[in-house]
């Protein structure tokens, strides 16, 4: 057993808020995250520009090693064994955290739909295309076409055009009219105005299609082509690349396995971003798509309510209470037309674990006949894509969440220290 | 890009890499998928953060290894997962 008051799991910008506030505050913090490096994804480290440092980046990443957190990369959370402790496995090994205070920061992941092709490589997300990238994955001279919604496609189009690669298009299934009070409202934000701003001047004259979507991808062995449609007109554009992405859904799974309610698709916090469950505090996308900085205050605040801290500082209150007002209006910007809800054909996967087909899928009445009938949700992603895909296809709900929240080595059940060979384990 | 550039073994072929890449990155760059699919079909990386297990690989000997999430050590031994 490996005490820690607080346990943060989750390093990206809400987690790393959190746990500095936190500690700052007297607690001993402990920060757990599945990747390798703290960051996140927004900020994740940029393995080919080691020197070129994001300075939101570099001033979250300083304070969180001044305040004297610790953090402990590489380690997934996969059982919950009790009340108050956390299985994670860590290359292979497992160990075990005690918990008195604890802030789930597990941000967001892309919502992907299927259409067909889009299990051809050469096809990522938007989001998961930069992260590649990031890795050290070349795209100079490439030809990507960025398409799907959401803010975060500008983003990674200009990123991907500082990298040398030629954006064919940059395809937003909103349309013009529809973002018209977003775009309107990032004039009372001037930092997320400039920003946007300089994501438009890094991409010149590569055009930014609103009220476009792809509506399949060809090639035999990997991609070729993408045909787009503006809903009167269809074309296709040829590219080595599709990053493709449709906003984001947060990542629950834990806060469900932990006994959080949801509101919706999100956790359910209070004003001190504390869940229904006592002790468990959440920030972050999973209580909300809102970008980072919300994560980042909404982050503090549950640092700070971790700590006990009373009462919580009204600018901080405020600016949660701005940001929120942000969330709205970008989840209204980017909802979904109707028309992407309908590329998938007969023989497009949309399991892809399981390669089960939209046709399987059609005849189903909700997520457990699914999964019963055809295995669809039920592959090593334990339906994390496909999941939120037949959700926004079908109106399926997802069902319990279960342990292992992770596939894990069948070793782990021969493992006496841990909790899922027990007779009890779910 | 960084100085140091590291070999890594890729279904076989030796293939440089930068120094800290990700393996699924340098499965891309080696033009190997990470796995293929029930069905037959090869597949890469798709959310590059360890979610939606595509990217999923022989490591070392060791299936199911998230190669979005694992960083490429000098020798190290990457096969297609079938």
């Amino acid at each position: 057993m490996k005490p820690a008051d607080v346990l943060v799991i989750g390093a990206g910008p809400a987690g790393l808020a959190a746990a500095t506030a936190a500690s700052r505050n007297g607690c001993r913090v402990a920060v757990l995250d599945d990747n390798p490096a703290a960051g996140g994804q927004i900020w994740r480290a940029d393995i080919t520009r080691p020197h070129q440092e994001d300075a939101a980046r570099a001033a979250a990443i300083a304070a969180f090693h001044t305040s004297g957190a610790a953090l402990l990369p590489g380690r997934r959370i996969v059982d919950v064994p009790s009340p108050s402790t956390l299985l994670a496995e860590a290359g292979g090994h497992f160990e075990t955290y005690r918990w008195d205070r604890l802030i789930l920061t597990t941000g967001a992941r892309e919502r992907f739909l299927p259409f067909p092709g889009w299990t051809l490589p050469g096809v990522f997300g938007a989001g998961g295309l930069q992260a590649l990238v990031k890795g050290g994955y070349p795209v100079a001279g490439k030809r990507i076409v960025v398409a799907g919604t959401g803010p975060l496609l500008l983003a990674v189009a200009a990123h991907l055009r500082e990298y040398g690669a030629s954006i064919v298009t940059v395809a937003e299934q909103a349309s013009t009219l529809q973002m018209l009070p977003f775009a309107a409202s990032l004039l009372r934000s001037p930092g997320k105005l400039l920003q946007g701003a300089g994501y438009r001047r890094t991409l010149g004259a590569t055009p930014y299609q609103t009220g476009c979507w792809p509506i399949s991808g060809q090639g035999d062995e990997k991609l070729r082509s993408v045909t787009l449609t503006n809903g009167r007109r269809t074309w296709t554009v040829e590219c080595d690349l599709l990053a493709c992405g449709f906003h984001l859904v947060p990542n629950t799974e834990l806060a469900q396995l932990l006994g959080c309610t949801l509101q919706g698709s999100f956790v359910q916090v209070d004003s001190q971003q504390q869940t229904p469950v006592a002790g468990i505090y959440c920030a972050g996308e999973p209580t909300g798509i809102a970008g980072v900085d919300a994560a980042q205050v909404e982050g503090e605040i549950a640092g700070l309510a971790a700590a006990d801290c009373d009462p919580l500082p009204t600018r901080l209150l405020a600016r949660r209470a701005k940001e929120a007002a942000f969330s709205r209006r970008l989840t209204h910007a980017f909802r979904l037309r109707p028309e992407v809800l309908k590329l998938a054909s007969q023989e497009t996967i949309v399991c892809r674990c399981e390669d089960v087909t939209f046709g399987q899928l059609q005849t189903r009445s909700n997520w457990t006949d699914a999964k019963l009938h055809t295995r669809c949700g039920m592959g090593p992603c334990q339906g994390r894509i496909c999941g939120a895909a037949t959700e926004a296809l079908f109106g399926w709900q997802p069902t319990s969440v279960r342990a292992p929240l992770f596939p894990i080595p069948v070793a782990a059940f021969c493992d006496e220290s841990s909790s899922l060979n027990a007779p009890s384990a779910r | 890009m960084p100085d140091q550039q590291i070999v890594i073994h890729v279904n076989g072929s030796p293939i440089s890499v930068p120094a800290g890449c990700t393996l699924s990155a340098a499965l891309l760059m080696a033009s190997a998928p990470c796995r293929i699919s029930t069905t037959g079909q090869p597949r890469t990386a798709l959310c590059g953060m360890g979610i939606c297990l595509e990217c999923r690989a022989i490591v070392n000997g060791v299936p199911h290894t998230r190669t979005c999430q694992t960083v490429c050590q000098e020798g190290m031994r990457v096969e297609t997962q079938s």
